[in-house]
């Protein structure tokens, strides 16, 4: 790229910039907290029913988070979610809602495609970077901790 | 048929446009302009099987009733010149499948629908063809799961997205000059213009570039003012892309008035309906061109109208490999017969 055409790019992206609106960052901020919150105490409210349904200190979390993956995915199934998505961004992404919805939402849309390659193939495309990065660097965190639990504990 | 500077068309042997049919869907319906649209879809799935299925039966449908409302027999146009986004263009060869017409295929990204009436009627003027059917259609349901994300996936966009519009247009030109009819004056193929946008959420401020230097390349050659039209219409540059517009025009020394210069795009939803910048894909110039602007300028409320249609030369695979976006723009001028 030439000089003159650098310059031309820079001028421009300086344009861009200046001419586009950025995102409400207050007021996404205000909405991710009251629903991922609303969210988190309801998961709250479930873990307090398991308790007084007897169920065990192991068990609890598990049915927590089946209540809430079923909840996730029925209301995407519906068409709810993603107006709950639009409305709230990571309030709702962040929470086990949000991972069922990612899982749901490529189901029902490469559905056509057929239950291999489309159910199959395409329902981690959202979350499989999530369960790639997430599950790695917990690996590599374990590994750390091993290394230097004799001076931690 | 000749020539004039560097990119553009005259079309001496004169092409008019024998019909013009537009196809939009719902939402499309209740935007600003739903009543220059001759056909709002009520389901946009069409009773069809998949979305890409009923994009091209929407297209079909388009352009079957161009072709009669043109006086042609079902079946007997001598080409079918048209586009869309989806991967190889299936819409539209679906469409010719269905039709069996002779098919030029085409692919412009949104520009599509300008793109076929420059090569139509370069066609047709230069006495290769004396009918022909120009299209394009896009759907936002095909559009989202290809370049973006499933469509229940709860997501937030940024202010300056687009809104695929599911819609269709298409007009049928042919050789020949009748009273009062609607001509092509001329056509202007752009160059590709890349200032290194990257953000495939912004893509107003991608093709605007493009889009100032197909205007001003198609001034110069055709010696012509913004003011000898009564509108000049862009694709989908949206607001954020048609304000970018007029600055580069400012910067440029090239005095464009306001009031002429028109985004189909930013003009096809209300605010409401939360569309962000505004609507985008093949469908949006080639419905709204079928639409208002050459059923106004059929009804003598304007005497001339530039159509520039913009495109975002971007793939998925393109996207992610972080390379930026290679705008284009064609235009082509459309006035009436005295």
């Amino acid at each position: 790229m030439s000089q003159r055409d650098n310059r031309k790019v820079v001028e421009y992206q300086k344009l861009v910039s200046q001419m586009t609106p950025n995102s409400r960052m207050l007021q996404g901020c205000v909405r991710a907290f009251w629903v991922g919150g609303l969210i988190c105490c309801l998961g709250q409210a479930i873990t307090m029913l398991g308790e007084s349904l007897n169920l065990t200190i192991a068990t609890t979390p598990m049915f927590t988070s089946s209540v809430l993956i079923f909840l996730g995915t029925t209301l995407t199934g519906i068409g709810v979610y993603d107006r709950i998505g639009k409305y709230a961004g990571a309030g709702s992404i962040v929470p086990i809602t949000g991972f069922a919805n990612s899982i749901a939402a490529p189901a029902i849309e490469f559905r056509r495609e057929g239950l291999v390659m489309g159910v199959g193939a395409k329902l981690f495309q959202l979350a499989g970077p999530v369960l790639v990065y997430g599950i790695s660097s917990s690996v590599v965190v374990g590994i750390f901790y091993w290394m230097i639990r004799k001076w931690i504990v | 048929m000749s020539r004039v500077g560097r990119q553009t068309f005259v079309y001496d042997n004169p092409v008019e446009i024998a019909s013009h049919v537009s196809y939009v869907g719902p939402k499309e319906g209740k935007g600003p302009l739903a009543k220059w649209f001759d056909v709002v879809l009520e389901d946009d799935l069409m009773g069809q099987k998949s979305w890409e299925l009923a994009e091209s039966h929407m297209l079909t449908q388009c352009v079957e009733q161009a072709e009669a409302e043109a006086g042609l027999a079902k079946g007997s146009a001598q080409a079918f010149l048209s586009g869309d986004l989806n991967d190889q263009i299936i819409a539209s060869s679906f469409a010719a499948r269905a039709m069996q017409l002779p098919f030029l295929g085409l692919y412009g990204a949104c520009s599509t629908f300008v793109q076929a009436l420059v090569v139509g009627g370069a066609l047709i003027s230069g006495g290769f063809l004396e009918t022909a059917l120009c299209a394009a259609s896009s759907h936002f349901c095909t559009a989202e799961r290809q370049f973006r994300f499933p469509l229940e996936l709860g997501n937030q966009r940024p202010p300056a997205a687009h809104w695929t519009t599911t819609a269709a247009g298409c007009a049928a030109i042919r050789a020949g000059k009748s009273k009062g009819g609607l001509r092509l004056e001329c056509g202007t193929i752009g160059r590709v213009v890349d200032l290194n946008i990257t953000d495939a959420n912004n893509m107003g401020a991608a093709m605007a570039p493009a889009v100032c230097d197909c205007i001003a390349r198609h001034l110069e050659d055709t010696g012509r003012a913004p003011e000898d039209y009564d509108i000049i219409a862009t694709g989908d540059l949206g607001w954020v892309g048609r304000n970018i517009l007029m600055e580069l025009f400012h910067r440029r020394g090239l005095k464009m008035p306001d009031e002429v210069l028109v985004d189909c795009g930013a003009s096809m939803f209300y605010k409401e309906q939360d569309a962000h910048a505004g609507g985008s894909g093949c469908g949006c110039i080639a419905s709204v061109s079928c639409g208002m602007i050459m059923k106004r300028l059929e009804a003598g409320e304007w005497n001339r109208a530039l159509m520039v249609g913009s495109g975002a030369m971007l793939s998925p695979t393109s996207s992610m490999q972080a390379q930026s976006i290679p705008g284009i723009a064609y235009a082509v001028a459309v006035g009436r017969n005295e």
